[in-house]
């Protein structure tokens, strides 16, 4: 099993998670999140104080799914939050030891 | 989960306090009950004088509410979401309280410091003869800028009330999210004690405005030497009833100088003694909410129709015109700090557009019932670019930590407002002149003289940058001996919502 952690643009949420329910995954945990990467951020003037804001708010999902649905998975977000300009994000793949559904108590591939 | 209950040494406090407001509540029952014979004799004559007009009375309630909707919510909005979303309850709670505290500061004694007959000291502050209230009921009456035309004194003060409540509360904003509660609240009560009702005192107190009036046209009519020399002594006696500023000829239509002036050069001295924030010029100390303050500014403006048309204390044409000015002179500067910012900083701005109204509404207070509406739109277009600069430069440069430039607006935009009112006031540039009793001094009743103007309105602004400034700092360094100004750099981290009231402004 592996998580596929992705990054990406606030706006582009919708599309991917159109896209991930297309091949099949069923669940998806979303954060706001801050950071920043090779895009560059921006100024803020408030009156006298100008402040460069290089933290710019990014959208974390997160799945966890079969190891043989990694490639399927990396491809449906890769396509739906590409814009080709700097700032789309990135992907990040993690080992994932153990999943338990709580309600049932399943486990492993049964709690995905 | 857990709640801590009160303790009961937190209940006997509170019981004691019980006591003390029950106590306070017989003392002024008792001096009221003793007044009346007094009072019916003093009363009588003005009584058959004049009567109020109803349009007066509701007109000067309606401002008084205004003015009230200006501190809270309108000042605290503005200046709450400035600040950092772990400071937004904090600057709601001090504005809240210093207007309840000055409420009932007012009604103690505030108002008989301001506007009560001081005996021989009366050219400087008012005595203790109308302290709790005394001899005022709804007969009383209090005088108009027209000779003869009353309004009940109620109405005057809680007019006057509404003043004294949002003055002090515009100083916190200079030193926002760095000092106690206990600090403020303790500052605030000295400071309309020995600042605001003094200066207050100063600028509006006429004991018989009418009186000043007939004698300065007796003065006008005297044929001869004799005639002149009676009539002039007659003046000079009336207007030793008078605060000495009001006295000198200063214009000051409806608070540029005891308002705004006074609340700013004290914030610039706490802003300058209690030190800058923790972090400051390496956090990011972005207003947490514009909408907040977009939603302040808009409820100032509108308050505002009360704080300046309302000065008139009146429902009449120079009524109107009050509000005239106060509309165009703060349209035309929230314009001009759009633009300025807009040409200097390359982008027009939410907080810039609102800054400039409440720049323009400052400048636009001691002039608003003397310029002309021209005049008032040229006061604006010329305020906010100032003022800009001021906030922007001249606070850099300087290095001090006005947090939400209560200096920069409100002090500069007075003193702008203050000196253009001196100007503006010229019949020829659209002014309404000198009204009849207003410049008292050197025989010119009636008549406008620049250099003359200018120098009793330089005066104006003088005196209440020095006795504001330096009561200001003696103050602030007498609580901090007494309570202490700042918290520890830990709870100003934490944040004063937590730490001082142990609650949050938002828990999303």
């Amino acid at each position: 099993m592996k998580i596929v952690m992705a990054i990406i643009k606030p706006f582009k949420l919708e599309e991917v998670r159109d896209a991930l329910t297309a091949i099949g995954v069923h669940g998806l945990t979303v954060t706001e999140v801050k950071g920043y990467g090779r895009q560059k951020g921006h100024t803020e003037i408030y009156r006298g104080a100008e402040y460069a804001v290089s933290f710019l708010p990014k959208i974390k999902i997160e799945v966890a799914i079969a190891s043989d649905q990694v490639d399927k998975t990396i491809d449906a977000i890769t396509s739906a939050a590409k814009t080709g300009q700097i700032g789309d994000g990135k992907i990040f793949v993690i080992n994932l030891d153990h999943a338990v559904r709580i309600r049932t108590g399943e486990a492993d591939a049964a709690a995905l | 989960m857990t709640f801590t209950r009160p303790t009961p040494a937190g209940w006997a406090v509170l019981a004691i306090g019980a006591l003390c407001a029950v106590g306070f509540a017989d003392a002024a029952i008792a001096q009221t009950a003793a007044a009346p014979a007094a009072d019916a004799a003093a009363a009588a004559p003005a009584a058959a004088a004049a009567v109020p007009n109803k349009g007066d009375t509701a007109w000067m309630l309606v401002s008084s509410a205004l003015v009230l909707m200006m501190s809270v919510p309108g000042l605290a909005l503005f200046y709450g979401g400035l600040v950092r979303t772990k400071n937004m309850a904090s600057v709601l709670t001090q504005v809240f309280a210093i207007v309840a505290m000055v409420g009932v500061v007012w009604t103690l004694y505030g108002y008989s410091l301001a506007f009560g007959d001081g005996g021989s000291m009366t050219p400087y502050i008012g005595g203790f003869t109308k302290a709790f209230m005394h001899g005022i009921d709804a007969n009383s009456t209090a005088a108009t800028f027209s000779n003869g035309v009353v309004i009940p004194e109620l109405a005057y003060f809680v007019f006057q009330m509404t003043f004294a409540m949002i003055t002090p509360a515009l100083i916190v904003g200079a030193f926002a999210e760095r000092i106690k509660f206990s600090a403020v609240m303790l500052f605030i009560l000295l400071w309309v004690t020995f600042i605001y009702f003094p200066i207050a005192h100063w600028v509006w107190y006429v004991a018989a405005p009418d009186d000043v009036a007939a004698a300065a046209k007796a003065l006008a009519a005297a044929a001869d030497g004799a005639a002149k020399t009676a009539a002039q002594a007659k003046l000079d006696e009336v207007t030793g009833a008078v605060g000495w500023l009001a006295g000198a000829g200063a214009l000051d239509f409806a608070g540029g100088t005891v308002v705004h002036i006074n609340a700013g050069i004290a914030g610039l001295v706490g802003a300058l003694i209690i030190g800058k924030r923790t972090g400051y010029g390496k956090d990011l100390m972005a207003p947490h909410s514009l909408t907040m303050t977009m939603i302040g500014a808009s409820l100032l403006w509108v308050g505002w129709f009360g704080f300046n048309a309302g000065s008139n204390l009146e429902a009449n044409g120079t009524t109107a015109l009050a509000f005239v000015n106060t509309m165009v002179a703060t349209a035309g500067a929230a314009l001009s700090w759009l633009l300025a910012e807009w040409i200097v900083k390359g982008k027009p701005s939410l907080l810039g557009i609102c800054s400039g109204a409440v720049a323009g509404l400052v400048a636009v207070t001691p002039a608003s019932g003397f310029a002309g509406p021209i005049g008032a739109l040229v006061l604006g277009l010329v305020v906010s670019p100032v003022c800009l600069f001021f906030v922007s430069t001249v606070k850099n440069a300087l290095g001090y930590d006005d947090a939400l430039d209560v200096f920069g607006v409100h002090c500069i935009g007075g003193i702008i407002g203050a000196l253009g009112t001196g100007i503006l006031v010229n019949p020829a540039l659209g002014g309404v002149g000198i009204t009849d009793y207003t410049n008292i001094t050197g025989n010119n009743a009636g008549t406008y003289d620049f250099v003359t103007q200018m120098i009793a309105q330089g005066k104006a602004v003088g005196a209440t940058l020095l006795w504001s400034g330096i009561g200001s700092a003696i103050l602030y360094k007498l609580v901090d001996i007494i309570v202490g100004l700042r918290p520890t750099v830990e709870e100003e981290r934490e944040g004063l919502d937590i730490s001082d009231h142990g609650e949050r402004a938002y828990n999303m």
